[in-house]
């Protein structure tokens, strides 16, 4: 498991000089790693289920957008206010979320999503509405490297920020604070019960995945230099959530392999069939579910016929 | 006064009345269990007096302080623990990762995010400390969900004198638990630090009359009785109403 990280990094590298034409594609899966291992902090971590990480998303994204349109176009700079957007969103609404359990946490979570759509799509004069936020132009990275149109900065700059985000939540996962998230993942009267202040540390849980979320989000607002509604839809949030039950929650590899896996399927299938690729990927969540309910990352314990 | 002491504590749900007028003292050192039937009010007594639940009247003070309206969380940094009836642990973390939360909560490591959880010597040590008092040396490493039922409950046990208590209280410790394995649990309490104030509420009687130095019989939310293990076992009303009770 130690050199798993440096085989992904070394497989990203590699994707660079294979699909050569495929780097939009491929920058997109790197985007959505971000998006997912922030559900993983959440759901795989904490044990609370979110269907609304597309708010966090969004506010990293529209945040960083008009940061880079109306202040400073700095990439890093935009990728903190991303982050602060998505942790402030995350915070306040969070606040209200971990007062709650189970479903109604989950309705809770849409709903966040589903008011930050529409205010998006309300502040037409912010935000551009349905048109989207055009208009960004960044700056080369640390003033050194220019995004080009293929997209081959973009690429490098969104593994970077992969490889950082997932190293700090490898950190953090085995931090006290991490282990505290487990601890209610695994017994939430048990942690009360040992003194723990449970709803405090859900909230920061939930602040810090706003803030990946957000970074996540500013990364796309960034490469692809359009922020749509799309950003903060239920479907974003959906995908993500399914993306990180296909890899396997709670290890952070498992939201790298179900996106990346998700992803291609999807890319491939809907390349190969544009009407019905809907089939592939409920067919192949429906098979995973069945027979690999922890994720692809238990497909080893599985095969050996262990326990997951 | 040090210790615990209960006064007139009462707790009613609707017009269900489960705790009437409660006096009850603890003091350090004290090897206390409660008995009584099924419903007579055990459980219920526990969590008012950990804060799980708030009473309906009375008063629960800990060395003269009124604790009565504190929270859960309060009442176990000023040092009430507890285990539970059912086995309340992580199960899919292992028994070191286990014995280490408590640790880490008593010691307000809880927020920090970069340093190793495992990483801190004084901590480490602590928590090897506890697996040697509970002999579960060989399972250290191992996920408390593979360990038998009362070996989990050992780890709960010192998991839960992890925290450093001054007041224990152990919801039926041996429930649960084989015949087989009682031994284990009787000898862990039997090794309990000796200032520590212990409540036991259980129904094994075996192990009632072999660790309690006093017990309390609670019938329908009141005490019926308090005395040594030989006086209640004396006491006629006592065998009456519960020991006589198909008790074998």
């Amino acid at each position: 498991m130690r050199f798993l990280p440096l085989v992904f990094v070394a497989l990203a590298a590699a994707a660079f000089f294979v699909f050569p034409y495929d780097l939009a594609f491929l920058t997109r899966i790197l985007i959505m790693i971000v998006l997912v291992l922030s559900v993983d902090l959440i759901l795989g971590y904490a044990g609370v289920p979110t269907l609304g990480q597309a708010a966090m998303y969004g506010a990293g994204a529209y945040a960083a957008g008009l940061f880079a349109i109306h202040v400073w176009a700095d990439p890093v700079a935009g990728l903190i206010i991303g982050g602060l957007a998505g942790a402030a969103l995350a915070f306040v609404s969070g606040l209200i979320v971990m007062r709650t359990h189970g479903l109604t946490a989950i309705m809770l979570t849409i709903a966040v999503a589903q008011i930050c759509l529409e205010i998006a799509n309300r502040a037409r004069d912010i935000t551009g509405g349905a048109e989207g936020l055009r208009g960004i132009r960044m700056e080369p990275v640390l003033g050194l490297f220019a995004f080009d149109f293929i997209g081959q900065t973009g690429y490098w700059y969104a593994l970077i920020v992969v490889c950082v985000v997932f190293a700090a939540l490898a950190v953090i996962g085995r931090a006290p604070f991490g282990m505290s998230l487990r601890g209610i993942h695994e017994s939430r009267d048990r942690m009360l019960a040992i003194g723990a202040p449970v709803y405090w540390r859900l909230v920061l849980a939930y602040t810090l995945g706003g803030a990946v979320a957000g970074i996540g989000g500013a990364l796309a607002a960034q490469i692809t230099q359009l922020v749509s509604l799309e950003t903060l839809s239920f479907t974003l949030s959906a995908e993500a959530l399914i993306m990180l039950i296909l890899g396997g929650t709670g290890r952070l590899y498992g939201a790298v392999i179900g996106t990346v896996l998700f992803m291609t399927v999807h890319h491939l299938a809907a390349a190969n069939d544009p009407f019905n690729w809907l089939f592939v990927i409920g067919g192949m969540v429906l098979a995973m579910v069945f027979f690999l309910p922890s994720g692809l990352i238990s497909l080893g314990h599985a095969l050996k016929g262990g326990r997951k | 006064m040090t210790g615990l002491e209960v006064r007139g504590l009462s707790k009613r749900f609707g017009g269900l009345v489960v705790s009437e007028n409660i006096d009850f003292d603890l003091k350090p050192g004290d090897r206390k269990a409660l008995i009584g039937p099924n419903g007579a009010g055990k459980s219920t007594f526990a969590n008012l007096v950990t804060g799980i639940l708030a009473p309906s009247g009375g008063e629960i003070r800990l060395d003269g302080r009124d604790i009565s309206r504190m929270g859960e969380a309060h009442r176990v940094k000023l040092g009430i623990a507890k285990t539970f009836q059912i086995t309340t642990l992580f199960p899919r973390l292992t028994v070191r990762d286990n014995i280490r939360m408590p640790i880490l909560e008593r010691e307000g490591r809880g927020y920090r995010l970069l340093r190793r959880a495992d990483g801190e010597a004084g901590i480490e040590a602590e928590v090897q400390s506890l697996i040697d008092q509970f002999e579960l040396g060989d399972l250290a490493d191992k996920p408390v969900r593979d360990l038998a039922y009362g070996q989990q409950r050992l780890v709960e046990m010192a998991l839960t004198l992890a925290l450093k208590p001054r007041i224990l209280i152990l919801d039926e410790p041996a429930a649960g638990v084989p015949s087989s394995e009682t031994s284990l649990i009787t000898r862990a309490i039997e090794r309990l630090p000796q200032d520590l104030a212990v409540l036991i509420i259980e129904h094994d009687m075996d192990l009632v009359f072999r660790v309690a130095r006093k017990i309390v019989v609670l019938v329908q939310g009141r005490i019926l009785t308090e005395g040594t293990p030989s006086e209640i076992a004396a006491n006629a009303q006592v065998r009456e109403l519960y020991l006589g009770g198909g008790h074998d």
